[in-house]
């Protein structure tokens, strides 16, 4: 037996394939490997300059901010019309933003929809902290929510009635988007437990929904919300529209959001149901207290996603004519004067679905990046 | 491993025991819970049953499917099949079938293509050629398609005129009338030819298979592609040429307001391609990234060292692979594009969701004409779903 000693050589650092050689390696790395790559690498980028050269100049340089009023008191669109194609008319934001984003709200009490809008961007930053994942955010929620309704309907504390016909815009937007998941997540766990569950009746009628609902497009839900809802409900009751839109998107969310919490309930170990189990829980505490929070941890970052696309999906109601932020932008430019300028209109809301959806999809990876961090080796 | 004997004791079920009527058997209480949950469905839908007969006789609307047999009175600009609007319901809802069917079948092929090419030059080791891949599909995932939809239709509308069309090449217009193109004058020799060529397709593959498995037992590699010349390009030309080859060019051209002549794309159907393809393209592009980076690295390492050039280590080992994880969730996306067309209604293409809407309104039948929409995409989905888990089963890993 011989006893061998060994010195660790010092760890050397890791190679920087990123920053070998400074910024010019770099370049030379990334940008210009080879003939081919060097010579791909500069047709896009003459491209690319020369695209966005010509897009300063339509939506800046060349763009119109303001337009006067002719002699009826019209806006007088001819210098506009001039400079189609050349320059964007951003003339048609600057008159129209307010009626876009709030629709036919009265004009007066506009800081009114403005408020809800601002309380439920600040519903979804604290929802989205994870200091704030207690049981208190439901409260926070419940708040928030009833707030928002005072805010819009009215009739209370000196404020005037709105009917709920003449709201529009951006708060019907995230109207839509916020009570459709906060009552539909609820209903996906119900029914992801059920399709979950050993009682055959039970199973059998999730499926049908999940899979009933799925096959289907959003739209026939809401003609169904619009058109068949009415025949449903007894005689004289009538429930409005915006209320039977909401309930069709809760029912469509519902059934894909119940997809994904199955995909968590099925990812845990077997082991948790069974230690839960034996350690004589009931169903509902087995349920509640081990396996949901495990869970609905594993499947945040495939909600998020599902919460974008649905944020993406309530623009649907325009085709049932309910007054969202899309259904306002595109009744703005009926008028005559401002006909021919929807490219501009499409590209400011845009702006507002793409700044909302872009946000939670890198809430989405950055949440995914940190609750993984444990498996990064 | 299955001739292990099972232990004796284990063999047989434990005694089944009798129900009891307490509440503390658990059978017992599952019987319970479902005769509840089963009561109280049932009682909702008799309820909205019972109401929607009492407003439909309240209505005096009559239910039922007699009203496909009227005359439809309906416009169609687009059809497949030949429709005029004194044909009845019945087949105005069949041309709205055949234009659902036909934009989501072009749309799944050039959604797939285009974002099977942008989910490989994601990956590209060219930084520019990577990011702006990115870009683009940040910036489509995160708009609503309906507003894609819009956007594009604006576009289109706000090209010039056909007095002024852009005129990229001889006989393709594009204007605020769609786009035109040349064809040429569709004969039986043609359609000769087409058939013998999709026969030579079948072939072709048969004769893959029969290549592949000489070649698993002597180990030559046989060329298939001079067969696949043969009998896919070959024989329709000689198909064609017997038949005296017939071509007589259709190349549009402008006389007064519009065009004469060509093949048409509409507008409406150009946007809407358009905007499901390039929205699709964006889902099918990451989930060809994820794909290909859930192959592991080894495995394009072992096919280098293998002396594989860098195509064939793709073709034939990574991508292999690659589909198992890309197969899944690429059948969902042809799903949403299929369900997805159905935006069409927004920009005035008339697919099954508008003609549908379209008859609801004018005859009154809403539930019939809503059980209609659903039950066409019910049934796409549903062949959607077999054919790819058909697929599916076939590229699966064999577990020996």
């Amino acid at each position: 037996m011989s006893v061998t000693t060994h010195t660790p050589s010092p760890a050397l650092p890791p190679p920087s394939r990123l920053m070998a050689g400074g910024p010019l390696g770099w370049v030379k790395a990334n940008l210009l490997n080879g003939v081919f790559n060097s010579m791909i690498t500069l047709l896009l980028a003459y491209l690319l300059v020369r695209y966005t050269i010509s897009f300063v100049d339509w939506a800046f340089l060349n763009a119109i901010w303001q337009v006067p009023n002719d002699r009826f008191g019209r806006a007088d669109t001819s210098s506009c019309r001039d400079i189609k194609g050349i320059g964007a008319c951003w003339a048609v934001i600057t008159e129209k933003h307010r009626f876009i984003l709030f629709g036919t709200y009265p004009y007066e009490e506009h800081w009114r929809p403005a408020i809800v809008c601002v309380l439920f961007i600040a519903l979804y930053i604290v929802s989205a902290m994870r200091r704030f994942w207690r049981k208190e955010l439901v409260l926070v929620w419940a708040v928030t929510l009833t707030a928002i309704g005072l805010l819009m309907w009215g009739g209370v504390f000196g404020l005037s009635y709105v009917p709920q016909e003449r709201w529009g815009g951006l708060p019907i937007t995230l109207i839509l988007a916020t009570f459709g998941l906060a009552f539909a997540f609820p209903l996906a766990i119900m029914v992801a437990l059920g399709r979950r569950s050993r009682l055959p009746a039970i199973k059998a009628l999730c499926v049908v929904y999940v899979e009933l609902i799925r096959g289907v497009p959003l739209i026939s839900l809401l003609f169904m919300a619009s058109v068949m809802f009415p025949l449903f409900l007894p005689e004289g009751l009538n429930i409005d529209k915006l209320l039977r839109a909401q309930v069709a998107i809760i029912l469509f969310a519902g059934a894909y959001l119940a997809e994904v919490v199955r995909a968590g309930l099925q990812s845990l170990p077997k082991g948790q149901y069974e230690a839960a189990e034996a350690l004589g829980l009931s169903y509902w505490q087995k349920t509640g207290f081990i396996i949901l929070p495990q869970a609905l941890r594993l499947v945040i970052p495939p909600l998020v996603n599902t919460f974008i696309g649905f944020f993406k999906d309530t623009s649907l109601v325009l085709i049932i004519g309910i007054f969202d932020l899309l259904t306002a932008a595109k009744t703005a430019i009926i008028e005559p004067q401002w006909q021919g300028f929807a490219v501009e209109v499409y590209v400011t809301v845009g702006l507002i679905y793409f700044i909302f959806c872009f946000a939670m999809s890198k809430y989405s990876a950055g949440l995914e990046a940190e609750l993984n961090k444990h498996r990064k080796r | 491993m299955s001739d292990t004997a099972i232990d004796p004791r284990y063999a047989a079920k434990p005694p089944k025991r009798p129900l009891r009527l307490s509440w503390s058997d658990e059978r017992f209480r599952g019987i319970v819970w479902q005769v509840l949950v089963l009561a109280v469905v049932a009682t909702i839908f008799w309820w909205l049953w019972s109401n929607t007969v009492h407003n439909l006789e309240v209505r005096r609307i009559a239910s039922g499917w007699g009203f496909l047999s009227r005359e439809a009175g309906l416009p169609i600009a687009e059809s497949l099949i030949p429709y005029d609007p004194t044909n009845t319901y019945l087949r105005a809802l069949a041309v709205g079938l055949t234009n659902t069917l036909k934009v989501a079948i072009i749309g799944i092929i050039l959604a797939t293509l285009l974002g099977t090419l942008l989910g490989v030059l994601r990956l590209s080791p060219n930084w520019l050629v990577s990011k702006l891949v990115g870009g683009y599909v940040e910036v489509v995932r995160d708009l609503p398609l309906l507003l894609q939809l819009l956007f594009w239709y604006a576009m289109l509308q706000g090209l010039p005129g056909p007095r002024q069309a852009i005129n990229p090449a001889t006989g393709v217009f594009l204007s605020n009338r769609g786009l035109k193109l040349p064809w040429f004058e569709w004969l039986p020799a043609h359609s000769w030819a087409l058939l013998v060529c999709v026969i030579g397709i079948v072939a072709t593959l048969i004769w893959r298979r029969a290549a592949l498995a000489r070649q698993m037992a002597d180990g030559q590699p046989r060329k298939v592609w001079p067969v696949a010349l043969l009998l896919c390009v070959g024989a329709p030309l000689v198909v064609w040429a017997t038949q005296g080859a017939p071509f007589t060019p259709d190349i549009p051209f402008l006389r007064g307001f519009n065009f004469q002549g060509g093949l048409t794309v509409s507008p409406e159907f150009f946007a809407l391609l358009t905007g499901l393809t390039l929205y699709t393209a964006g889902f099918i592009c990451e989930i060809v990234r994820a794909g290909i980076q859930a192959v592991h690295q080894g495995q394009w390492e072992a096919a280098g060292a293998l002396g594989l050039p860098r195509g064939q280590v793709m073709r034939l080992v990574v991508l292999p692979q690659a589909l198992r994880v890309i197969i899944p969730p690429m059948t969902s996306q042809f799903l949403n594009l299929t369900k997805n067309s159905s935006l069409a209604v927004a920009i005035g293409y008339q697919d099954i969701v508008s003609i549908a809407n379209t008859t609801l309104n004018q005859t009154g039948q809403a539930i019939e004409g809503i059980a209609a929409i659903m039950v066409v995409y019910l049934s796409i989905s549903l062949s959607i779903s077999l054919f790819m888990n058909w697929y599916n089963a076939r590229i699966a890993l064999v577990e020996r």
